[in-house]
């Protein structure tokens, strides 16, 4: 991607004597490179490419025609009976995850920006404990806490509902983690003095001028959080029973297991898993940039 | 400093920059502070503390009757059903099959996202661009639908490759545990690659100069100096597929309507889920506190022996 920047000139392409020395070695690992990763590339695209082949095949050319090419053009009849299927019960899935992943990163983002930044720019007792229990957090697996929230929540009547799956995904340790490393060293002390002189709020210091410093940061833990509610599995299993509350993955788990009983849900299963993660992967491809400075974020000086 | 050096050395590096015992100072700011910690912490405290100190008291607990049919009821019970935890059979079975499963696929995994890093930072690599999206686009595949999509891959009857799928039967007893290693392999190599190629690009150039006047080849300059270099990142991938591999589940659970090798309990957490639900909650409890334990010892341990290499 061209908006890779790379400010040093120092990929091995600078090392001119090394190269120059044996073109032939040179063309042979070329070769060789190209070859691997060629190989690698079928491995990864293949499968999702059959994915896209079979979700325009009506339910007899799935199993009669080639795999890796077209037949008949169904994809659209396809994607029709998809979405009127069950009143429409495919899009209501999209809509749930949609909605789970979006308000759920973004509020614990916001959460733990906040909660970082104090921890990196205030000094006040128990912040290091704070910071420590916090860090233990982030090695606990979330599977891990699914059966405990579920016990508490049928405690207090929230079991099956929205709230179930949304709460427990606005807690990001990694991103208080991030966001207290990466506030200390990119915004600088001085500023936050500077407005206090000024007569603004820290509150409004935070959110007007600290925010916008740690920008690439906050992109990270929005997208690392976004991603871990939109895979997330568990809660939504043990959690909610009726299938309008279902976020996409869970849905087509549940129709997955129903293919034995109703085998036409097979061009639906097949459809809707294409459709559900084509938005995903634009997305990532228009985002890479932030991944990668974002993934990089994790290890500023 | 990378992010895993950053984890250990912080509290360091706080306890030096705390101020000595008599000379603290007011606290400034406690309105912002609290505003700005409140909302994590509250939330912390009821979505992560709450639940696993319930979890613990849970377990603690075992169920009572009086007589064959009387009301059950809920006593302490000590650690009756840690007891439990250790006599089953199960349970153990699981533990030892994800961690097979890790101490294969984690290593090919790591490996495989290594090699493609260093041939996306080297010079005989054309199409960079292109290979790294390529790579990365199924991490953009959530794990169901992955696992979904491979297992149509694998059924015989419903495979492209029907000549490999008869060939070999991916979805036996023997083969399924390898089929769902290839599916997360699948997903996670271009994430971990990104990671890596990253802590490659962040390589300041001037570390090559030495090399290149020695006359260093690309291999050797990978093998001595880039690698050595982006340990710390290959270390911090490592950790986080640990506590993916002990944590497994929603690929096998949805191997379970393509084979019939993929039982209600194949791994720790299914095995929780399963245990949850006929109910005994007490021993799901017990079962869960084992296994966070035994990821945060693990993922720990393996942190703090690299860190000790690192530093020999």
């Amino acid at each position: 991607m061209s908006m890779l920047t790379r400010t040093r000139g120092a990929t091995a392409d600078d090392l001119a004597p090394a190269r120059s020395r044996g073109a032939r070695e040179s063309i042979f690992s070329r070769g060789a490179a190209l070859l691997v990763m060629g190989v690698f590339t079928l491995y990864f695209v293949v499968p999702i490419w059959w994915l896209f082949i079979a979700s325009t095949k009506d339910r007899g050319d799935l199993l009669t025609t080639p795999a890796l090419w077209f037949a008949e053009w169904n994809f659209f009849t396809n994607v029709g009976d998809l979405i009127s299927y069950g009143d429409g019960i495919y899009f209501r899935w999209l809509l749930n995850s949609i909605g789970y992943a979006v308000v759920g990163a973004l509020l614990a983002t916001v959460f733990a920006a906040m909660c970082g930044y104090a921890l990196a720019k205030y000094r006040f007792p128990g912040r290091e404990l704070f910071f420590n229990v916090v860090l233990g957090g982030v090695l606990v697996p979330a599977t891990a806490l699914a059966l405990p929230l579920f016990l508490l929540f049928s405690q207090v009547n929230l079991t099956n509902t929205y709230w179930a799956v949304l709460l427990p995904s606005i807690v990001s340790p990694f991103g208080v983690y991030l966001s207290r490393i990466y506030a200390a060293s990119s915004v600088p002390d001085e500023l936050i003095e500077a407005g206090r002189i000024d007569g603004a709020g820290e509150v409004r210091t935070f959110f007007t001028v600290s925010v916008r410093l740690m920008t690439p940061a906050l992109v990270t833990v929005f997208l690392f959080q976004f991603v871990s509610i939109w895979n997330n599995f568990f809660l939504p299993l043990i959690m909610l029973r009726s299938a309008e509350l279902f976020p996409i993955t869970y849905g087509l788990y549940s129709w997955n297991t129903q293919l034995n009983q109703i085998p036409e849900l097979r061009t639906y299963v097949l459809t809707g898993s294409f459709l559900s993660i084509v938005p995903l992967i634009v997305a990532f491809l228009l985002l890479q940039r932030f991944w990668r400075n974002g993934l990089g974020s994790g290890s500023v000086k | 400093m990378t992010a895993t050096e950053a984890i250990t050395r912080a509290p360091d590096a706080a306890r030096r920059s705390r101020p000595r015992r008599g000379e603290r100072r007011k606290v400034q700011h406690k309105g912002a502070i609290a505003i700005f910690t409140g909302p994590f912490g509250v939330l912390f405290l009821l979505f992560y503390l709450i639940p696993i100190g319930y979890a613990v008291w849970k377990s603690l607990q075992v169920v009572q009757r009086e007589g064959t049919y009387g009301a059950p009821q809920e006593v302490f019970g000590g650690l009756t059903q840690y007891a439990l935890v250790f006599q089953n059979g199960p349970f153990w079975e699981s533990v030892g099959r994800v961690l097979l499963f890790g101490v294969v696929q984690v290593p090919i995994m790591l490996g495989l996202a290594l090699l493609f890093a260093l041939l996306l930072d080297s010079p005989a690599l054309k199409g960079k661009r292109f290979f790294r999206l390529a790579f990365f686009a199924p991490y953009a595949v959530p794990g169901v639908i992955a696992a979904i999509m491979w297992g149509f891959l694998y059924s015989p009857n419903l495979s492209p490759f029907t000549d490999v799928t008869r060939a070999i039967d991916f979805l036996s007893p023997e083969m399924v545990l390898w089929s769902i290693a290839n599916v997360v392999t699948w997903v996670f190599v271009g994430y971990n690659m990104l990671i890596i190629y990253s802590a490659l690009l962040a390589i300041p150039s001037e570390v090559y100069e030495a090399a290149r006047l020695d006359g260093a080849g690309q291999i050797r300059i990978a093998w001595s100096i880039k690698i050595p270099m982006v340990a710390p990142a290959i270390v911090l991938t490592a950790v986080f597929s640990i506590i993916g591999t002990l944590q497994l589940l929603a690929e096998p659970q949805v191997f379970r309507s393509f084979s019939s090798a993929v039982s209600s309990g194949f791994t720790p957490n299914m095995l929780i889920y399963a245990t949850s639900s006929v109910p005994n909650t007490q021993l799901a409890a017990a079962f869960s506190v084992v296994l966070a334990l035994a990821t945060f010892a693990l993922s720990f341990t393996f942190l703090k022996s690299t860190q000790r290499k690192a530093a020999q």
